[in-house]
């Protein structure tokens, strides 16, 4: 039997994607490793290695198919040695072997099964069932029977399930903490088998006006960012809270370090020392570091900040660890190599999933203040404005000029209350008039 | 200058040196301490000594019913000393092999009194002098002791704890045993095997109270026709001892009091932590009701302070023990293991007949508020049970009738004891009743009749 080979999920948030180039042609060779194709997934153009040796016998997707479903069979493999005929059925061949008899209706007991396949019969093309132990990966999922049982009766789809026993083997406790129709517990809640899978905010094609216009197909980062920008402020209730910051000391703290790190060739920006506020504050006020699902609120005990990076194709949230504990200098080279890579489309999925609040900063744009849209299923989200000189009332009372920023949480109301999110922009203001305390 | 470890173990019973050892394997410098002899409770003093006594009892019963299986014996009889003499070599053998294991995985064997003196600083009294050892990581696994009855205390002479049970120079003639769980039926059973006229008393209503009701209730049944007199529900009041015995004032359900002679006296009625005199006061080691807290991974609210076994708690076994030694090893050297667990901790009873569960009891797991499916398949249905002439006994397992998970097993019969593990490795595996009714089990076995059992919760038995 030829292997199928299926198109895979290379980022979690991944349901389709498009099948950008084929590397390989029928009839090619290829083995474990080879690079087969170029995906383009919803975040970025990924290269789809070839897991098993064999001949390409059939590609069944053409190049520059686009909405490919993960899971679709794009290619036939064949073992070495094998014709292409095996992969056939024989048919009729099997014709005169007894049929099994039906499931006998005096059958005692609660099994109720329906009658089970016949192995012998080869006529039948593969497994009649639809495999739902399939991951999207390709992959067998691993879970034990009482698991599988419990997934099916709660409504759980396993694929989407993170496996806590060995081998990452889902048991009864990942389903346990698992939603119906969700596709996993909180640690994937950013994956995107969300139940009514509405792919596109726009349900009712609108009527194009009859102005001379141009159509561009949307890429699929557009449509993720579309479908999780529409959840979000659909289902997430959203406050707002802006605080006004006095940025001089942390200008100055800014440029003296900066004359110390030259030597390392490592220059601070600005936002990598708010990247550092906003984390230490977060562990300052850890009822913002927070993740809300329908049984618990998950609360994370160190901040992973996901910035904002604007690209040609569109916004990617690339993700800085630790940054609660993380030195600036690690900070601002980690974050200068993963903006780098997120505009050539080159950050790995895990380098964009799964931050614990995000930073949005529209300074450089000269926009004064502005509410940013949660990254779901973070729980808040700080938008900083620009830097500008602004007539201030000093320490003294006495008005001078002072550089000022604005800056606004956007906080899910459903698992922190304002006064906390409060809290959090107070904590964070003190730390940026006051950096030298994040420093310690 | 003391010797520096990263790995400290304070005794080396079933739990610490099996928590050396994980240690050693993931290249950790390894020293174990221990007061007595390598092994503990548990191969000294323990499981494996009285296995070999209830060995003996078990011989000694199929020769005096020789007859039943068409052989002849005569003048049967036995020799105490000698048998006493096999179960001390028996552990003699174990306790070598501990050491050998010691020495293969290069762990430093301390002998002597260790006591705590700081974080991470432990010293070791040996004879007249003392041994300082330093280490990141102190695992405390210093076990337990028998609980002593209040107004009578183990003397060895009349009143025995397991310890001199195990080791007895004369034969009881009448002997009492004071609680019912494992170590009282299993020295019960000796004994009475052996020709000792035995008295079960136990304060609950049953016997092996953490079994399950129904194997409570046939062990009560069957131990009562081999000649075991059982009284339940009964405090022991009074111990007076004399030169030679005891006389037993116990109050019964009815609330009236008898005195009664026996020769002998054996307390089975729990155990105490061994934590005192080890510096856990002084470093503000949290307790409670004298066995150390600690959390999943054997941490106590001290930094740098573990502790694994009986020490720490239910239930008090040695599988339990060795368990936790690896979890709590394999955190501390950075691993990721899963926290401490005890929902799949098989417990066994040796006695004739064996006894062995895991899991919920039908009540408990009604008391869960779980809706249940219940089978049992006796021994009598079993053609290899009836070949051994043992076909007294009978499995029993409770399913959640929804979703097919096996809550508990309860078995009690012959050579229950290794039947068990079957079923821990399907709870483990989280298998549903599906799985078990589609494995083929060898016949003729004993352990069809675990099959049968979960047949008979989906009303498939096939024979009964």
């Amino acid at each position: 039997m030829p292997i199928e080979i299926k198109m895979p999920a290379l980022s979690p948030t991944m349901e389709e994607g498009t099948l950008a180039k084929w590397l390989v042609k029928e009839g090619d060779t290829v083995k474990a490793g080879d690079i087969m194709a170029e995906i383009e997934t919803d975040k970025a153009t990924m290269e789809f290695e070839a897991v098993d040796e064999g001949v390409i016998s059939k590609i069944t997707v053409a190049e520059g198919s686009d909405g490919v479903k993960v899971g679709t069979v794009i290619a036939l493999l064949l073992a070495d040695g094998e014709k292409e005929g095996e992969s056939t059925p024989a048919p009729a061949a099997k014709e005169s072997e007894p049929k099994p008899s039906p499931a006998d209706p005096n059958k005692t007991g609660t099994e109720a099964q329906p009658a089970k396949e016949d192995v012998r019969d080869h006529g039948k093309p593969a497994d009649p069932k639809p495999a739902p132990a399939a991951r999207q990966d390709g992959d067998r999922v691993k879970a034990s029977p009482l698991a599988r049982r419990l997934a099916a009766d709660k409504g759980v789809d396993l694929s989407g399930v993170k496996g806590s026993g060995p081998n990452g083997r889902i048991v009864k406790a990942d389903v346990d903490g698992a939603q119906p129709g969700q596709a996993s517990a909180p640690a994937a809640a950013a994956s995107s088998a969300a139940p009514a899978a509405s792919p596109a905010p726009a349900p009712t094609p609108a009527q194009v006006p009859d102005i001379p216009h141009e159509l561009t197909k949307l890429t699929n980062m557009r449509k993720t960012i579309a479908r999780r920008l529409t959840e979000s402020k659909q289902q997430v209730p959203h406050i707002y809270l802006t605080v006004d910051v006095q940025l001089d000391k942390l200008l100055k703290l800014r440029g003296d370090l900066n004359a110390g790190l030259e030597s390392r060739g490592v220059k601070l920006s600005v936002n990598d020392l708010l990247i550092k506020a906003l984390a230490v504050a977060l562990i300052q006020v850890p009822k913002c570091n927070v993740m809300f699902t329908p049984d618990q609120l998950v609360s994370f005990q160190r901040a992973d900040i996901s910035v904002a990076v604007s690209t040609p194709d569109g916004l990617i949230t690339p993700v800085i660890t630790e940054a609660d504990t993380a030195s600036l200098s690690s900070i601002s080279t980690r974050m200068k190599d993963l903006a780098a890579r997120a505009r050539d489309k080159k950050l790995k999925p895990e380098e964009f999933t799964g931050g614990t609040a995000s930073i949005s900063n529209m300074g450089m744009f000269g926009i004064k203040q502005f509410e940013a849209v949660i990254n779901p299923p973070q729980g808040m989200i700080l938008a900083v404005g620009a830097g500008e000189k602004r007539p201030w009332v000093l320490g003294d009372g006495s008005l001078g000029i002072a550089s000022i920023m604005s800056a606004t949480g956007s906080f899910d109301h459903r698992a922190i209350d304002g006064a906390d999110g409060a809290q959090l922009m107070k904590a964070f203001r003190e730390l940026v008039e006051n950096p030298l305390a994040m420093l310690a | 200058m003391a010797d520096t470890y990263d790995l400290i173990v304070l005794g080396s019973g079933p739990g610490g040196y099996v928590a050396a050892i994980r240690g050693a394997q993931l290249g950790l410098k390894v020293a174990i301490v221990e007061r007595e002899r390598l092994g503990g409770i548990c191969l000294n003093w323990g499981c494996i000594p009285t296995k070999a006594l209830l060995r003996t009892s078990e011989i000694y019963h199929y020769m005096t019913h020789a007859g039943d299986y068409g052989l002849k014996a005569e003048n049967i009889g036995f020799d105490l000393a000698k048998i006493v003499d096999r179960s001390r070599k028996v552990s003699g053998q174990l306790n070598a092999g501990v050491k050998g294991l010691m020495k293969k995985n290069k762990i430093a064997v301390v002998e002597g009194f260790g006591t705590i003196t700081a974080k991470g600083k432990l010293s070791v009294k040996q004879g007249n002098g003392t041994v300082d050892l330093e280490a990141k990581h102190i695992l405390v696994a210093t076990g337990a002791r028998a609980r002593d009855l209040p107004f009578a205390k183990a003397d060895g002479k009349r009143i025995w704890t397991y310890r001199h049970a195990m080791v007895p120079e004369v034969m009881p003639t009448k002997l009492l045993v004071i609680g019912s769980g494992a170590i009282g039926v299993e020295f019960a059973s000796f004994y009475n095997d052996m020709g000792a006229d035995v008295t079960i008393v136990e304060m609950l209503p049953r016997i092996l109270p953490v079994e399950d009701e129904e194997v409570s209730a046939f062990m009560e049944k069957r131990l009562t026709k081999d000649g075991i007199k059982i009284v339940t529900g009964a405090g022991v009041e009074k111990i007076d001892t004399g030169a030679d015995g005891v006389k037993a004032t116990i109050k019964g359900k009815d609330g009236k009091s008898t005195t009664e002679d026996y020769s002998h006296l054996i307390v089975a009625i729990g155990i105490v932590p061994n934590t005192e005199e080890i510096g856990l006061e002084k470093l503000g080691v949290t307790t409670e009701r004298g066995h150390i807290k600690v959390d999943g991974f054997g941490r106590t609210n001290v930094e740098g302070i573990y502790a694994i076994g009986d020490v720490t708690g239910a239930p008090w076994l040695a599988h339990k023990a060795s368990h936790e030694g690896i979890v709590c090893v394999e955190k501390l050297a950075g691993g990721n293991p899963h926290p401490f667990e005890t929902w799949n901790i098989p417990g066994c009873t040796y006695s004739r007949p064996q006894v062995a569960s895991v899991g919920l009891t039908e009540a408990k797991a009604k008391e869960a508020g779980r809706d249940i499916k219940v089978g049992k398949f006796p021994f009598i249905g079993n053609g290899k049970a009836i070949a051994l002439g043992e076909a007294d006994g009978f499995i029993k397992t409770v399913f959640d009738a929804k979703t097919g998970e096996l809550l508990g097993a309860h078995m009690v019969g012959a050579e229950v004891t290794e039947l068990i593990q079957g079923y821990v490795v399907a709870r483990q595996l989280e298998t549903t009743e599906h799985e078990l009714m589609e494995t083929v089990f060898a016949h003729p076995t004993l352990s069809e009749m675990m099959h049968e059992s979960v047949l008979g919760a989906y009303g498939r038995a096939v024979h009964f």
